[in-house]
């Protein structure tokens, strides 16, 4: 539309009053065209995530009643999170193994701001299901951290992938301690 | 310049293939439209622009809105107050229903006024009135979508009115409801063809453009063009026109939209839907209440001197109030009138202002319980609109002495040089 | 062509004279009364085109309806996170959240549990339902007070005349068994005891509380509470206006440049 009002300002630019004409259109279509760009962006803007959708990207979890050896998963943006309040021996071990043994190679403490604490989206990266080893009796695979039933990916005790299709550990959201025993995620 | 730049070459392309820039230069650019319509021309392009801002906002809000009866009316406050500018695209949506049946109520005043639904443009006009039952069906099941007060026990006594039908009345009403009341079925299925019947209009509003340009458009005098010298084309005049009456159309619609976005709202629709508890006035949204006043203006039709009814009062308003949009199909049969403007047609001009406000009236007395002076008004009114379609105007058609028709439209301006000479000289002829 | 402008100013002045009587009337000014009762018109800080809520009286309205109305009135449609608007910081919303329960997820063996209100909850109503509140006050139903101000007619104005209309029944009106009578509601007899009084309330910013002064305070919470998008979207009618205005006029001169050789 701010189209054709340009284009019939191109009728001919001699004479002093079809040169006014022709700024006077242009200008009015430069115009119409914010007017059309301001009230575009309302519509695409309110698709982006709403408030309430917003409120929620992040969480709080209260971390005094995780035991040692103890892990819970809660949700996060609809996705479950991993919360491992690991044992020293896991530890351990974790920082025992090579860079060279790892597909994704990252070292512990890489994988965790405290030790103590590993916190990990609970997604297969191969293909999206949530891997088993957050319940009691649960198969935690060989290296005792978790097991994807889907298509046999193995994590280890710091969610890095060690065998399986899956081709990187599994993601460390955004997070940060608020004392002890609070952390924020997201 | 060259003759056949980059630009020209995909024109070419793109026209020999699908002639979609043959049809715009046709139509509109090259299009003869009169060289003398006035400023009540413009209100046919506005209510096109409000029918595509009604279906954008109306599609983004539908991304949000939650047809059921335990979330409709709150994903309606999560709009409000939690989506990015859902507030400013749910008070477009909702005064840009009002500024529909504003503009187009203007727009078929103008056309009683100068005659624009007489031969040869009968089909155009009832292609118009088709949208007008369209619009007023879409507004109305729009308007129950928010679950509000109004929203149910609007829904409620306008569907119950189907009940009037004889023997089949209570069936048509169960199926329409869904159940046995109106409740979540019902609202489902109003959002569905609340989201379906815009598109049909947008269909019958092509056949309705397509119908205009068969026949061309009318013009303040009512003469017909004869000529290259009474028209001129459509594009740069008419749109040009059109943008700027389209500026000033959005001032006032902005106005409302940002200063007083619920002045014609009911208060009640901002309470939750209770099937328990009916509200003291039941209301429809004002451009419904001219008909809601004939709807209930008819009281039971009696053999005279007897107690025994013919027809009910509900079956008699449900009649009265659908027959004052169906007469309106064959008003190009009821006008007699040779003269189609009303700047011609002295008698008729003064019984239009009449027939205008008695519209009003109708309105107003619509807006008020039905009790006292109301219903008296009420039912005067009523009777004076059939009174004018049915009785006055045959008969001012028939009898009325038409002022002498121009020879053209280009020769009042040939004559005295321009409208301003044109309307200082010849009084009664010119001015509307 | 002077008819055309004719036309115009015409549709001009229609659109003023329900414009004028729309924005007075959206304000709850001169509003309109039913046939036994008429609502005095008050200031209200955010009416008219550039009106703005006071913070620092939305924070006192709050505390107002957080001591008094929160004990029978639900606010559901608002959230917690909500108050920053108020003034409130994110630990004052935090610790306000945090004083209510919340249905939580069922636990391991099915059981329902409870847990502390966050910010993204929306505010915890008093009353589990609507018969619970009807059993505690009376059978009468303390309405939801999220949207009261655009519920009724005459909106703060009405509000406002309700909190401060109580008082003595005039002599020979007869009063119903438990009703209160109050000159601004329809009826003049409401189930609701005065809910206000001088001093209910101890303002965190030390401004005197009389009874004038928490209703105006509520009211203008209140209404805040039914349009939070007040302001932006006052600012934005401005500058939608005054974008508006100038296309126009641009799009005017454009017309009568192009129809100047017809005219």
């Amino acid at each position: 539309m701010a189209n054709s009002k340009a284009a019939t300002g191109e009728a001919g630019a001699h004479g002093a009053g079809e040169t006014r004409r022709d700024f006077l259109m242009l200008a009015t279509g430069a115009v119409g065209a914010i007017g059309v760009g301001a009230v575009i962006w309302p519509l695409i803007d309110s698709m982006n995530p709403a408030a309430d959708v917003l409120a929620l990207a992040s969480i709080e979890v209260d971390l005094a009643p995780v035991q040692v050896g103890q892990r819970i998963t809660v949700k996060w943006r609809g996705k479950p999170v991993f919360i491992d309040h690991r044992t020293p021996q896991q530890i351990e071990e974790s920082r025992k193994t090579p860079m060279s043994e790892l597909k994704d190679p990252a070292t512990d403490e890489q994988r965790a701001k405290k030790p103590e604490w590993l916190i990990m989206v609970g997604v297969c990266t191969h293909l999206g299901c949530i891997p088993l080893g957050q319940k009691q009796g649960d198969p935690r695979g060989p290296y005792g951290g978790w097991f994807c039933p889907c298509h046999g990916s193995v994590y280890d005790t710091a969610g890095r992938i060690r065998q399986g299709p899956a081709p990187r550990n599994l993601v460390l959201p955004d997070y940060a301690f608020l004392d002890n025993n609070r952390v924020k995620i997201g | 310049m060259n003759g056949t730049s980059a630009q020209d070459r995909i024109v070419k392309w793109i026209d020999q293939r699908l002639p979609v820039f043959t049809f715009m230069e046709h139509e509109l650019r090259e299009y003869p439209t009169p060289k003398n319509l006035s400023y009540w021309w413009n209100f046919g392009s506005l209510a096109g622009f409000v029918l595509v801002v009604m279906i954008v906002t109306g599609v983004v809000l539908a991304m949000q809105y939650t047809p059921h009866v335990d979330y409709a009316f709150s994903s309606v406050e999560r709009i409000m107050r939690d989506v990015n500018y859902g507030w400013l695209l749910r008070y477009i949506h909702m005064n840009g229903g009002t500024m529909f049946f504003a503009v187009v109520y203007i727009h078929i005043f103008r056309g009683l006024y100068y005659g624009s639904y007489k031969p040869p443009r009968e089909v155009l006009w009832w292609l118009g009135l088709i949208i007008f039952l369209l619009m007023m069906a879409t507004a109305f099941m729009g308007y129950v979508l928010p679950w509000g007060q109004m929203s149910f026990w609007g829904a409620t006594v306008i569907t119950n009115l189907f009940s009037a039908i004889p023997w089949v009345g209570d069936n048509i009403v169960t199926w329409l409801w869904g159940g046995f009341s109106v409740d979540n079925p019902t609202l489902n299925r109003f959002f569905s063809l609340h989201y379906l019947l815009p598109f049909v209009i947008v269909g019958v509003v092509v056949l309705h453009l397509v119908a205009l340009h068969a026949v061309r458009s009318n013009n303040p005098l009512g003469i017909e063009m004869k000529g290259p010298q009474d028209s001129i084309p459509f594009h740069p005049y008419y749109t040009v026109k059109d943008y700027f009456g389209l500026g000033v159309f959005m001032i006032v619609f902005a106005l409302f939209v940002f200063f007083a976005p619920n002045f014609f709202g009911e208060p009640d629709n901002y309470i939750q839907a209770n099937p328990l508890v009916t509200p003291p006035h039941i209301v429809p949204e004002w451009y419904f209440l001219p008909f809601y006043a004939i709807l209930r203006a008819t009281p039971d039709i009696v053999i005279p001197f007897t107690n025994v009814i013919l027809i009910e009062a509900k079956l008699a308003g449900v009649i009265a109030m659908f027959g004052s949009i169906v007469l309106l199909f064959f008003l190009p049969w009821l006008d007699t009138s040779p003269v189609r403007s009303a700047r011609f047609r002295p008698v008729y001009k003064y019984f239009f202002w009449l027939f205008l406000v008695d519209a009003v009236v109708l309105g107003w007395v619509g807006g008020n319980p039905p009790e006292g002076m109301f219903i008296v008004i009420g039912r005067i009114a009523t009777a004076y609109y059939f009174l004018h379609l049915l009785i006055l105007m045959p008969l001012i058609g028939r009898f009325e002495r038409p002022r002498p028709l121009p020879q053209s439209i280009s020769e009042p301006v040939l004559k005295g040089g321009g409208r301003a000479a044109a309307s200082a000289s010849a009084k009664p002829m010119e001015k509307a | 062509m002077r008819r055309s402008l004719f036309a115009v100013a015409v549709a001009a002045a229609l659109s003023v004279a329900v414009a004028g009587p729309a924005l007075a009337e959206e304000q709850g000014q001169g509003s309109p009364a039913t046939h036994e009762t008429s609502l005095a018109s008050q200031k209200w800080s955010f009416s008219g085109l550039f009106g703005t809520f006071d913070q620092a009286q939305l924070k006192r309205g709050f505390e107002v309806y957080n001591n008094v109305c929160s004990a029978c009135h639900s606010l559901k449609l608002v959230a917690y996170r909500n108050l920053s608007a108020v003034g409130l910081s994110d630990d004052e919303i935090k610790a306000i959240a945090a004083a209510k329960e919340v249905p939580g997820e069922p636990d391991d063996e099915g059981n329902p549990t409870t847990r502390k209100a966050l910010p993204s909850d929306h505010f915890v109503p008093p009353f589990a339902n609507d018969n619970a509140a009807r059993a505690a006050n009376n059978g009468a139903l303390p309405p939801d007070l999220s949207l009261i101000i655009k519920a009724r007619a005459g909106g703060p104005d009405y509000v406002y005349g309700i909190l401060t209309g109580y008082g003595d029944p005039p002599a020979g009106f007869k009063m119903q068994e438990g009703l209160n009578y109050n000159a601004a509601f329809p009826g003049h007899q409401i189930a609701m005891p005065k809910p206000l009084n001088d001093d209910q309330v101890q303002y965190s910013d030390g401004t005197k509380a009389t009874l004038d002064q928490e209703a105006r305070d509520v009211v203008s919470f209140l209404n805040w509470a039914a349009e939070p998008e007040l302001e932006a979207r006052k600012r934005m009618g401005v500058k939608v206006m005054l974008f508006l205005i100038l296309l126009t006029a641009m799009l005017y001169a454009i017309k009568r440049k192009v129809w100047a050789d017809v005219h």
